[in-house]
């Protein structure tokens, strides 16, 4: 027997973290055109128009929506017709999984009922978190090879291999994390940033773990295709790389996975590594300075501060991609396997092996 | 109270419905006006030839190969990392050498030059003489 009531909140808790990241990518694809035409001292979208107005192009987006919608959806004849279907799904539905563990806030009692502000704090968050962002993979290739066109392989094997390569310099980068809070439920680790460092800074991630913030922050750049790693689609030379053959809708669900992944990635940076939805010097009556200076907040607000500081984490980091994507060029194959492989690598075993004997040291020392 | 690996079911579930009802709505709004040379496959506006189904540089299975040997080490070391305070000194050697050991691989692969992506041509006859 199903409580119907509990899967109700289910239901609805998860229609709101979908609304809530469908309308970031939708943001995100506005935000990166208009920061790309500011970039380059161009005006960007600013024809699509809702009774007049315009509103600085935002009804783009929606055109574009609306336009993915209505063209024609074909299969080119020499395609493999089950796995050409079947790509954009797996390249989507991890991109939209992955969402599932990220806390927006602090669980929230109304009430009487905790109603906890992530979808599902899994016992296992991050092992996840990563196993199912890795099968993203399975849709960029499903996709290169389905097509049975060269530029499609060709990008597929490229970004296949891309992909795997930093894998493993991403799952190893937040090790060092991990030993720190001792915890793998994304929920403790933000709690465990909560505390402060030397009684003077937030003990987030980026300051305990400085070399594995940069090493994570580049290999989930390379994992999304983004630039400067955007080599997949490089159109130079392979025209979109995987997705070439697609049209209409299942070109959307590529481009929607793409989005999701960049939105997730910032939300998982914030909460790896800038403590979340914790608010620095924030606890939960109010703030509490170093100094010993203490103000009082009421707990509606210490809960509106905690989501927004851990909303505007969210959305900065989504704007460094579009930041970064315009100001650095993109890579040569060689580089991105040679920095994956013999910098990458190396440096965060390194990091893990240094963080380890910092951590004993402490233990021993006993401050 | 659903179980954490329920509500993910939930949420797999609502995802799917959310993109199969998208590529329904899609499908009937849509024209169908399929043409042969609409449906050939694209080569930038050459008749393609062949099939794309071809052979590709062994250096992807390769890659592979390495990928998964250190995704396991990966898997293996997170478990490791979330108790290795309370472990201390004995976790520490431990992980110490089974990492070295995997580098003792990397540095293998490194001189045989499988991580370098471009090969000079010197760099190939030395590899079939067997060093």
């Amino acid at each position: 027997m199903i409580p119907l009531f509990d899967l109700g909140v289910a239901v609805a808790r998860v229609a709101v973290f979908f609304a809530f990241v469908f309308g970031l990518v939708v943001v995100m694809t506005w935000v990166e055109r208009k920061g790309a035409a500011y970039m380059q001292d161009r005006r960007g979208p600013n024809r699509a128009r809702i009774l007049g107005i315009t509103l600085f192009g935002m009804f783009h987006p929606l055109a574009d929506a609306l336009k993915f919608l209505f063209k024609e959806d074909f299969i080119p004849d020499n395609a493999h017709r089950l796995f050409y279907q079947l790509a954009p799904m797996f390249a989507l539905a991890p991109a939209i999984l992955t969402m599932a563990v990220v806390p927006f806030g602090p669980p929230v009692t109304i009430a009487g009922k905790t109603i906890s502000l992530q979808i599902a704090d899994l016992n296992v968050g991050i092992l996840y978190l990563f196993a199912v962002s890795g099968l993203a993979v399975y849709g960029v290739v499903l996709a290169g090879w389905s097509s049975n066109s060269k530029y499609p392989l060709l990008g597929g094997l490229r970004s296949s291999a891309q992909m795997i390569s930093y894998e493993v310099s991403l799952g190893l980068s937040i090790m060092g994390i991990l030993m720190v809070f001792q915890a793998i439920r994304l929920s403790e680790i933000v709690l465990g940033q909560g505390e402060l460092l030397f009684g003077i800074l937030p003990k987030w991630g980026v300051f305990v773990q400085p070399l594995g913030f940069v090493l994570f922050l580049t290999a989930l750049y390379a994992e999304a295709n983004r630039t400067p790693f955007d080599l997949p689609e490089g159109e130079s030379e392979l025209v979109a790389g995987y997705h070439t053959e697609y049209a209409s809708f299942k070109f959307s669900m590529f481009m929607m996975a793409e989005y999701i992944h960049m939105v997730v990635g910032a939300a998982v940076i914030a909460t790896l590594f800038f403590g979340g939805w914790q608010f620095p010097y924030l606890a939960d009556k109010g703030f509490a300075f170093p100094g010993g200076l203490s103000v009082t907040v009421p707990a509606a607000g210490v809960l509106v501060l905690r989501i927004g500081s851990f909303i505007g984490k969210t959305l900065f980091f989504c704007w460094l991609y579009v930041w970064v994507r315009w100001t650095i060029p993109r890579f040569r194959y060689d580089q991105v396997m040679r920095l994956g492989w013999k910098v990458m690598l190396p440096l965060s075993l390194l990091n893990i092996f240094v963080t380890g004997l910092v951590l004993l040291l402490i233990d021993k020392g006993g401050f | 109270m659903l179980t954490d690996f329920a509500t993910v079911l939930v949420f797999m579930v609502l995802g799917a419905v959310t993109v199969a009802l998208l590529l329904l709505v899609s499908r009937l709004v849509q024209p169908r006006d399929p043409t042969p040379v609409k449906l050939s496959t694209y080569e930038c506006g050459e008749v393609p030839f062949g099939s794309s189904w071809v052979q590709f540089n062994i250096r992807f299975y390769v890659v592979a190969l390495i990928f998964i040997i250190f995704d396991v080490e990966v898997a293996l070391l997170y478990p490791w990392a979330v108790i290795f305070q309370r472990l201390g000194m004995v976790a520490f050697v431990e992980a110490f050498v089974f990492i070295v050991i995997l580098l003792a691989g990397l540095a293998y692969l490194w001189k045989e030059g499988d991580l370098d992506w471009v090969r000079t041509m010197q760099d190939a006859p030395a590899r079939k003489e067997g060093k």
